[in-house]
């Protein structure tokens, strides 16, 4: 019973879809051939884009620090491999929208030459704030997906006292096997990567927590967290269990406050790939150049994971895979729960890209959406305990605020509820819509207030300029008027001598 | 019994009436508190596009009724909502929907820096000098469409306001056969 505490305590929704992953869990990581032209957005990263720091025409090498970040959430991008920078302008973003965005497109020489790196021999000797650092300068960020900069996380959890630093090996999206991989493979790395995390932040328990469907990648974390203050834990197997607000509440039984951050209660999550950058960038000097992705569903050839460079167009990456078998119902960027469409196989892999699946459609199971007939499904699946028939029902009937009210603003957009639902109605859909409104909202009325603001100034101005003319001409006419007296009477004297 | 209600409710009635009377007097309200509380909601621009002089003229309009909330161009569909939730009536979002957000923009070839559409700006959105080419601050234009009337040379035109990975974002899905 205490151990089933342990495990579900609180714990509520959720579902269970097919994993799928044996499709790719069995192939390690391959390197992709050097790709010819590589297109390197100038956000890949939560916050405000980067700044380029080269021009076109410009050789740049291996690692090379190629974008900087601007203002306080942003990240720097280094170049992926050496070569000459050939365009700084928009290629098409890696994003359902295909809207384009700026891009460093950069054309490789093939030779893969190096910058310096600095290295490090006793990473764990560094003070906290020097591994924040070089953390910041190697351009990391999360790569479970979310891709907030991890500096900053460091130096924000920093400050708040966090005890306690979670791993998330959870990798719940079915498909994909990235993070599975990079366990097996590089778990070594990964538990020197937890403890510098740890270091940084001064946490004082680690936790590794791994689904339960990944018993090899269990045995590797466990084995090479032997003598190390590493606790490597399995957990049951559930969708969303990589959500951090999951994560956080089946590995210490503490539940985020809504519209809360973990660090309030001392917590401080970060994805287990996101702690092999760390070692990398801090053991070695390298920046985030590369990072694992998962190829896989059933119109990709052969289904595989592949450390592939930052900026890999997503088509070389598929012919690795042995391209693509038609017909193909859909391309996701990401999981199929939460990824993103995409149409254009020439977006670039970027730093939060774990996995490219070509779908069929009998994956994909679209079907023509039904009335609800509320039968509440969604909301026992819902784990952040909302209710998305509500939601949904006030947002078709443009009632925003309504939604709010039953907390739109907590929903993750897991996607349970869609996936659930009997009647196939797009729920998630509806509230990444209210969402993305309820933003432009906002942004329009900041703008109105700060355009209301200049208009008020300029009117206060026009006015003050015409005062000050009026004076100047009453100050203008008075003195002509003391002039003119003053010479009448002058002359009036003359007169009288 | 019949007469005493009477004179009682009469006499009750007279005094009641003089409280009111006298409290109207003592506790009176210069102007109407909702027009300032509306004028708070508009833009401030001044730009007359309802054709009410200026924001107050048009925050009166729409206290007494004698204006839809839909009046104000440049507010867009924040301003309509706000309007309606403050004078408690449904927003008629139809007219104001189909023109989306617009921004002043100058095209450069064609602007003789003139200065006329840089004086005219209501929010001091327009950058520029005699003979140099004009430039509008995004993020400062309200799209009152004053300069556009203003300039010779039609340099400077409202467009829509380009779609960017910021401000994108997903479409309201349409349920075929389910009634929105």
């Amino acid at each position: 019973m205490k151990l089933f505490e342990k495990f579900f305590g609180g714990l509520q929704g959720g579902v269970h879809p097919e994993g799928r992953k044996d499709l790719s869990a069995e192939c390690p990581i391959r390197s992709a051939p050097l790709p010819g032209k590589l297109h390197i957005p100038l956000q890949q990263h939560i916050g405000a884009p980067a700044a380029p720091v080269v021009n076109v025409g410009d050789r740049v090498l291996k690692g090379q620090l190629i974008a900087v970040p601007q203002g306080n959430v942003s990240a720097a991008i280094h170049a992926p491999t050496s070569g000459t920078i050939i365009a700084l302008g928009d290629h098409v973003a890696p994003h359902p929208s295909g809207l384009p965005v700026p891009t460093i497109t950069l054309e490789s020489d093939g030779k893969d030459e190096w910058c310096s790196t600095q290295s490090c021999d006793q990473p764990l000797e560094l003070a906290p704030e020097e591994i924040a650092d070089r953390v910041a300068a190697a351009g990391i960020v999360g790569l479970g997906g979310a891709t907030f900069p991890s500096a900053l996380k460091l130096n924000l959890s920093r400050g708040s006292g966090v005890q306690t630093l979670i791993m998330n090996g959870g990798e719940c999206e079915p498909y994909l096997t990235c993070d599975d991989r990079i366990m097996r493979e590089r778990a070594a790395e990964i538990i020197e990567g937890s403890l510098l995390i740890a270091r940084a932040v001064n946490a004082k328990e680690i936790l590794v927590g791994i689904e339960d469907n990944k018993p090899e990648a269990i045995a590797d974390m466990q084995a090479a967290a032997q003598g190390t203050a590493v606790n490597v834990v399995a957990m049951p197997s559930m969708y969303p269990m990589g959500s951090e607000k999951q994560i956080i509440q089946v590995l210490t039984g503490k539940e985020i406050p809504a519209g809360g951050r973990p660090a309030d209660i001392g917590v401080l999550v970060h994805n287990v790939a996101t702690a092999w950058a760390v070692q990398q960038a801090i053991r070695h000097g390298t920046p985030l150049i590369s990072r694992i992705v998962t190829l896989s569903g059933s119109a990709v050839r052969t289904p595989c994971n592949v450390e592939a460079l930052i900026g890999t167009p997503v088509q070389e990456l598929i012919e690795v895979a042995g391209g693509i078998v038609p017909p193909v119902a859909r391309l996701v960027l990401g999981g199929p729960m939460m990824g993103q469409q995409f149409t254009n196989t020439a977006v670039p892999v970027v730093k939060g890209t774990s996995g490219i699946l070509a779908l069929t459609a009998s994956e994909i199971g679209h079907a023509e959406a039904s009335p609800c007939i509320r039968c509440s499904t969604c909301v026992r699946a819902c784990p952040v305990g909302l209710l998305p028939l509500e939601m949904a029902a006030h947002i078709r009937t443009a009632d925003l605020a309504g939604a709010v009210a039953l907390g739109l603003k907590d929903c993750i957009a897991c996607g349970s509820c869609s996936y659930v639902c009997p009647a196939h109605i797009p729920l998630v859909h509806y509230f990444n819509y209210a969402k993305g409104d309820l933003a432009a909202q906002e942004r329009s009325k900041l703008k109105q207030e700060a355009t209301k603001k200049l208009a008020d100034a300029r009117n206060e101005r026009l006015a003050r300029i015409e005062r000050e003319r009026a004076e100047a001409a009453a100050k203008r006419k008075a003195a002509r008027e003391a002039k003119e007296r003053a010479a009448k009477e002058a002359a009036a004297k003359a007169e009288a001598v | 019994m019949f007469i005493a209600a009477i004179v009682s409710l009469t006499i009750l009635g007279t005094v009641f009436g003089l409280l009111l009377g006298v409290a109207a007097r003592y506790l009176k309200v210069e102007g109407n508190p909702l027009v300032a509380e509306i004028e708070q909601l508009l833009p401030g621009s001044q730009c007359g596009q309802c054709g009410f002089p200026g924001c107050t003229g048009a925050a009166q309009a729409l206290a007494d009724g004698s204006a839809p909330v839909n009046l104000c161009p440049p507010g867009g569909r924040a301003v309509v909502q706000a309007l309606a939730a403050k004078l408690g009536i449904e927003a008629d979002l139809s007219g104001v929907e189909e023109k989306g957000p617009m921004i002043a923009e100058v095209k450069e070839e064609i602007c003789i820096g003139c200065t006329r559409c840089f004086k005219v700006c209501p929010t001091d959105a327009i950058m520029g000098a005699a003979q140099q080419i004009h430039v509008v601050f995004r993020e400062a234009c309200t799209a009152c469409g004053k300069c556009e009337a203003v300039c010779p040379t039609e340099s400077i035109k409202l467009q829509a306001v380009p779609v960017t990975l910021q401000s994108w974002y997903w479409q309201k899905p349409e349920m075929k056969g389910v009634a929105a």
